[in-house]
């Protein structure tokens, strides 16, 4: 326990931690998109899929559900402690400072993760439980019909959207700094240079805008 | 040229500072950005007023010593050059300049654009050092330390500790400084002995004394004047692992 207590309380044990739990997200984002294009092969093929992970996956369903939580608890809990940190590291601010390398999406990486939050919650809500479901009735285990029916009320899938390109930024420089954490890169003559993770933000961003865009625009539905 | 600038002023550690405005006229662009700051002060013992407090050494850009936020940025807008190595050519007649010290809690302010490092100092004596026993002087080449190895180390081994790399982070982070002397005894066969408990008591060191963590904005290798790469810090990070798991094995 000793161990565990003084590994969280390093700055780099608890950037490591955020490090591992982002990677198993976007482990997990990859796997939700290939789930969701398969709106696009119609209501069966999603459906039935649905039935799969709620049927004979269910005990997959969870496990995955529950290394999600934790993972998801674990990163909110070290992103706010370092925040926290940072802000008594500088106590006094400049009253001039210009950035001269750092990115945009690297500067917002706490306000979009506080949004990020937002979004989850509000999608878990949102397809997951039914709770809170404008534009129809919510029809547990009908995925095809919610989300075409939820994508038809354009403000849900504008939030959707923008949601997106934020989660987008977040993976950017989310990506790149979680393998320079871990150190599995290797020394570069340009480590500024981000290359991997363009293309995770670029496929996530994009794989998961193309459903409410679809709804929208009549490709799905 | 003539120029304005807006110093902060602060008597001392417990008085309040805040911005103050002087006029520095006829600057000569040969000068360098301390001597202009020299000329300014001159002005100000004849008219009876305090001189602005900077700190300021070798003056040719290897001591470390000297250091401001010149128009929001470490060392001024020049790249890979600390403020003495500055020439005032960088500027241009009616420029106004902002001059801040180092911000960090670590760096606490001692007087105007003066701020107490001895955290760094307090992080190089958890392990930013090699014991090697007295006697005579070892022969050359008698330890063969191979070309990739030396050209790593000797780029790290160029930080001159001025903490740019903190004032220029947004969470004042030192992972750069610490880094730097972590893969600059690491990658040499003398800093094998001591290189697990170095990097545990350095990274240690450097939380207790309050600085930010590295949330990897690249500014620290923007702003350095040794230009050190923040591969260095991956290199602290995987040495940090690798040493708590010896080291929790070892319990």
């Amino acid at each position: 326990m000793n161990q565990v207590t003084r590994f969280w309380r390093s700055t780099i044990g608890r950037k490591i931690v955020m490090a591992v739990t982002g990677i198993i997200g976007i482990g997990f984002l990859l796997a939700h998109i290939t789930g969701n294009l398969l709106a696009f092969k119609g209501p069966d093929a999603i459906n039935s899929y649905s039935h799969f992970l709620h049927g004979p996956g269910a005990e997959l369903l969870w496990a995955a559900r529950v290394v999600l939580i934790v993972a998801l608890i674990l990163h909110v809990a070290a992103a706010y402690s370092l925040t926290q940190q940072s802000h008594a590291a500088r106590p006094d601010g400049y009253t001039k400072r210009v950035p001269q390398a750092s990115t945009l999406a690297s500067r917002f990486m706490r306000w979009g993760g506080v949004l990020l939050l937002v979004f989850i919650v509000y999608h878990i809500l949102h397809f997951t439980t039914g709770t809170f479901h404008p534009g129809g009735e919510y029809v547990e285990g009908d995925v095809y019909h919610n989300v075409v029916q939820a994508f038809h009320v354009w403000w849900v899938a504008v939030f959707y959207m923008v949601s997106m390109v934020f989660l987008g930024l977040h993976l950017y420089h989310g990506a790149w700094s979680s393998a320079r954490t871990l150190s599995i890169t290797g020394d570069s003559p340009h480590p500024l240079k981000h290359q991997l993770s363009v293309a995770i933000a670029v496929v996530v961003w994009l794989g998961f805008t193309l459903v409410p865009l679809g709804v929208l625009l009549g490709w799905i539905g | 040229m003539n120029l304005k600038l807006h110093v902060w002023r602060q008597p001392s550690a417990k008085d309040t500072g805040r911005i103050e405005s002087y006029e520095a006229r006829d600057v000569s662009p040969d000068m360098s950005f301390l001597e202009m700051l020299d000329v300014v002060n001159e002005e100000l013992i004849v008219a009876g007023k305090r001189p602005i407090a900077f700190d300021h050494d070798c003056r040719e850009g290897i001591c470390g010593s000297c250091g401001m936020m010149i128009n929001g940025v470490a060392h001024g807008p020049q790249k890979a050059t600390a403020a003495c190595q500055l020439h005032m050519r960088t500027f241009k007649d009616g420029d106004e300049i902002v001059i801040e010290p180092w911000r960090a809690r670590a760096f606490p302010i001692i007087k105007d654009l003066v701020v107490d490092r001895s955290a760094f100092d307090r992080i190089i004596q958890r392990g930013g050092y090699v014991s090697v026993n007295t006697g005579g002087a070892p022969d050359g080449n008698d330890i063969l330390i191979g070309k990739s190895s030396a050209d790593h180390a000797m780029d790290a081994a160029a930080c001159i500790g001025c903490g740019a790399c903190v004032a220029a982070c947004p969470n004042a982070s030192s992972s750069l400084f610490t880094g730097a002397k972590i893969t600059h005894l690491g990658k040499l066969p003398q800093g094998q002995p001591e290189r697990d408990r170095r990097v545990i008591g350095m990274v240690e060191q450097m939380d207790i004394e309050g600085f930010g963590n590295c949330s990897w904005f690249g500014e620290c290798q923007e702003a350095c004047p040794k230009e050190i790469s923040i591969d260095v810090i991956k290199q602290m990070n995987r040495d940090y692992v690798a040493a708590s798991a010896r080291a929790s094995s070892n319990e």
